[in-house]
């Protein structure tokens, strides 16, 4: 199910802009993955580009290999939309449609991806929102508008969502930032029950948090603005944390960063 | 000190957090003071009637309850008191020639709001004739502006989802500048150009190489009117739905049609909706088009294809400048009609477009 996903010299662009450079790493299956870094050193960037948002912007495009289970992801025979069904994303703020009852919304990806039986829907919407800890607040008005909700119902909405089409990943993007402690404790506790099955990527600016839920860590850093990120350091969230290789990532983790 | 006390002499200190408030007893006796001396004024004088007092009583009114209040409460709170008293004034003034139409329209028009106005046409009325109607009108007005809208909808819709959400580069860029001209073309070369191409050119390989005036004819004119005003309005709409809803969609593998088919397009509705019913309204309201492509007609003709229609624009137009006595009503109440037909129109699209809405 879980799936590897492979990057070997990953580069995107915006225009002529480098965003990122030469990006190499491995995801393995059922782990969670953490991306660090300062403000605007590519790891959305480089987040974006494993399930091929980066290239919904004008002019963005991306050089290097993308591989889950040795299937390149940029191939031109590919299928975007089934590569973004393999690969779910939640987004940094919270997305519902507006259009859209807490059902409708759940339900949603599977609904516009063809599934028409009501009881499959039914059963889908509430084993996801089982799953990501929503049940219990909304059981009771699934008809109301998800844009009702608070943030972080909101984004608990949005993961629900996610792993409603059961995705073989899940990448998220700064998901707690907007989030209150105690949704982000709950969003936490969620990504541990979910990397039973999935294979999870998470960029965040919250250090405690990427020690807490991690298996492993990678470190963006850009030397100066306008310069391409980089990955300066990849390796197990307890190594990062305790004993980096690298100084750059010492003297980030440690608050001496700039 | 602080520089706001320095150089701007605002009290920062806990005793300048009250201030005083002009009483309303003042403010009011401005008000009737500013009307009875501009009333003195005017009248005495003889330079106006009624509505020059009233516009220099406010006047007068603004300028001294500016002075009592910069006395009593400060410079600050009068010029809010100013400046507020502006904007009330100036949505007065924007809703009164709105009020005045409805009311001439209505007190006019209800003459000959009856019976006959809706189910006869003008076919063998003489000019002393007082009966006569315009279901020709009505008839003509519906269909043309329905085969208008049938054709300038869809079209203005997938061109501003074009334009939004598939163009790029040059292409996009002329196509945006020329619906962008269309928005300035006034209606009778729109009639000149469908009279030039279709009643002339094309209208013959239908009637036996006779040019023919039609209700349809019409139609086309009032769609080249209506298509501009439909994929700006639409396009306007269509930027607002932000992009992270397009991306959430993307997000669970719904191809790019479909997200926006199913989630940009209802997000946008009500406002492409105001959009359209703006196009409708405007080419209801259009005589020149129907009097060149059309012709106009004292009779009920129900085929917009074939022969002279009518519609209630070009009916107002021809009765008001009737010699008849009779023509004059019938002008108003087919203007009130219009507007009624357009209102009963814009309303139902509101209601048909919140019905997909969720309560809150």
């Amino acid at each position: 199910m879980a799936k590897r996903i492979e990057a070997s010299n990953v580069s995107s662009y915006y225009g002529s802009f480098k965003a990122i450079d030469n990006v190499s790493m491995t995801v393995e299956p059922k782990t969670i993955t953490a991306l660090i870094g300062p403000s605007g050193c590519g790891k959305s960037t480089f987040l974006r580009s494993i399930n091929r948002m980066h290239e919904v912007l004008p002019n963005a495009r991306i050089e290097g290999r993308l591989t889950i289970d040795d299937q390149n992801i940029y191939d031109s025979d590919v299928d975007v939309t089934a590569v973004r069904r393999m690969i779910g994303m939640v987004f940094q703020r919270p997305n519902p449609f507006p259009t859209m009852s807490i059902f409708d919304n759940v339900v949603a990806g599977l609904r516009l991806n063809g599934v028409k039986r009501k009881s499959t829907l039914e059963e889908s919407a509430e084993k996801s929102l089982r799953a990501a800890n929503l049940w219990d607040e909304v059981k009771d008005r699934l008809g109301r508008p998800g844009a009702g909700l608070s943030g972080g119902q909101q984004q608990r909405l949005c993961i629900a969502r996610t792993i409603a089409v059961e995705p073989q990943v899940v990448l998220m993007d700064e998901p707690c930032s907007a989030l209150d402690p105690i949704s982000t404790l709950a969003i936490e506790d969620l990504m541990f029950k979910l990397k039973d099955r999935f294979t999870i990527i998470i960029v965040t600016h919250n250090m405690q948090q990427a020690a807490r839920v991690s298996d492993k860590t990678g470190f963006f850093s850009i030397d100066k603005t306008g310069d391409p990120g980089r990955l300066i350091e990849y390796d197990d969230t307890q190594k990062i944390f305790s004993n980096p290789s690298e100084k750059k990532t010492e003297d980030y983790i440690t608050g001496r960063f700039g | 000190m602080s520089v706001l006390e320095r150089e701007a002499s605002v009290g920062m200190t806990p005793e300048h957090i009250r201030s005083q408030r002009l009483p309303l007893v003042v403010n009011i006796g401005i008000g009737v003071l500013a009307l009875v001396l501009s009333a003195v004024l005017v009248l005495s004088t003889g330079i106006g009637n009624w509505v020059l007092v009233v516009v220099l009583g406010v006047v007068l009114y603004l300028v001294g309850l500016l002075a009592a209040a910069t006395r009593v409460e400060g410079r600050r709170s009068a010029r809010n008191r100013l400046w507020r008293s502006l904007v009330y004034a100036a949505c007065v003034l924007a809703v009164l020639p709105l009020a005045s139409v409805v009311w001439t329209l209505v007190s006019k028009g209800a003459a000959r709001f009856d019976g006959d106005f809706f189910l006869t046409s003008m076919n063998n009325i003489g000019a002393r004739d007082e009966n006569g109607g315009a279901y020709h009108a009505i008839v003509g007005t519906l269909e043309q502006v329905g085969i208008a809208a049938l054709l300038a909808i869809p079209l203005g819709v997938l061109g501003a989802i074009y334009l939004v959400e598939y163009g790029r580069g040059k292409f996009a860029l002329t196509v945006r500048f020329f619906v962008d001209v269309m928005t300035g073309i006034p209606s009778i070369v729109a009639g000149l150009f469908v009279l030039a191409f279709w009643v002339l050119i094309v209208s013959p390989w239908f009637n036996n190489g006779v040019p023919r005036f039609s209700g349809f004819a019409a139609a086309l004119a009032l769609t080249v009117l209506m298509l501009p005003t439909i994929v700006r309005s639409t396009e306007e709409m269509l930027r607002l739905v932000p992009g992270p809803l397009r991306e959430g969609a993307y997000a669970l593998g719904v191809p790019q049609w479909k997200t926006i088919l199913r989630v940009v397009l209802p997000t946008a509705l009500p406002g492409i909706i105001t959009g359209i019913m703006l196009a409708i309204a405007r080419a209801a309201g259009e005589t020149a088009p129907v009097l060149l492509v059309a012709g106009g007609a004292p009779f009920i003709n129900f085929d917009p294809f074939l022969g002279n229609q009518s519609s209630l624009a070009l009916f107002v137009y021809q009765q008001a400048g009737d010699a008849s006595k009779y023509a004059q009503p019938r002008a108003w109440t087919a203007a009130l009609t219009l507007v009624a037909l357009v209102l009963i129109l814009t309303i139902a699209a509101k209601l048909l477009a919140r019905r997909n809405r969720l309560s809150r």
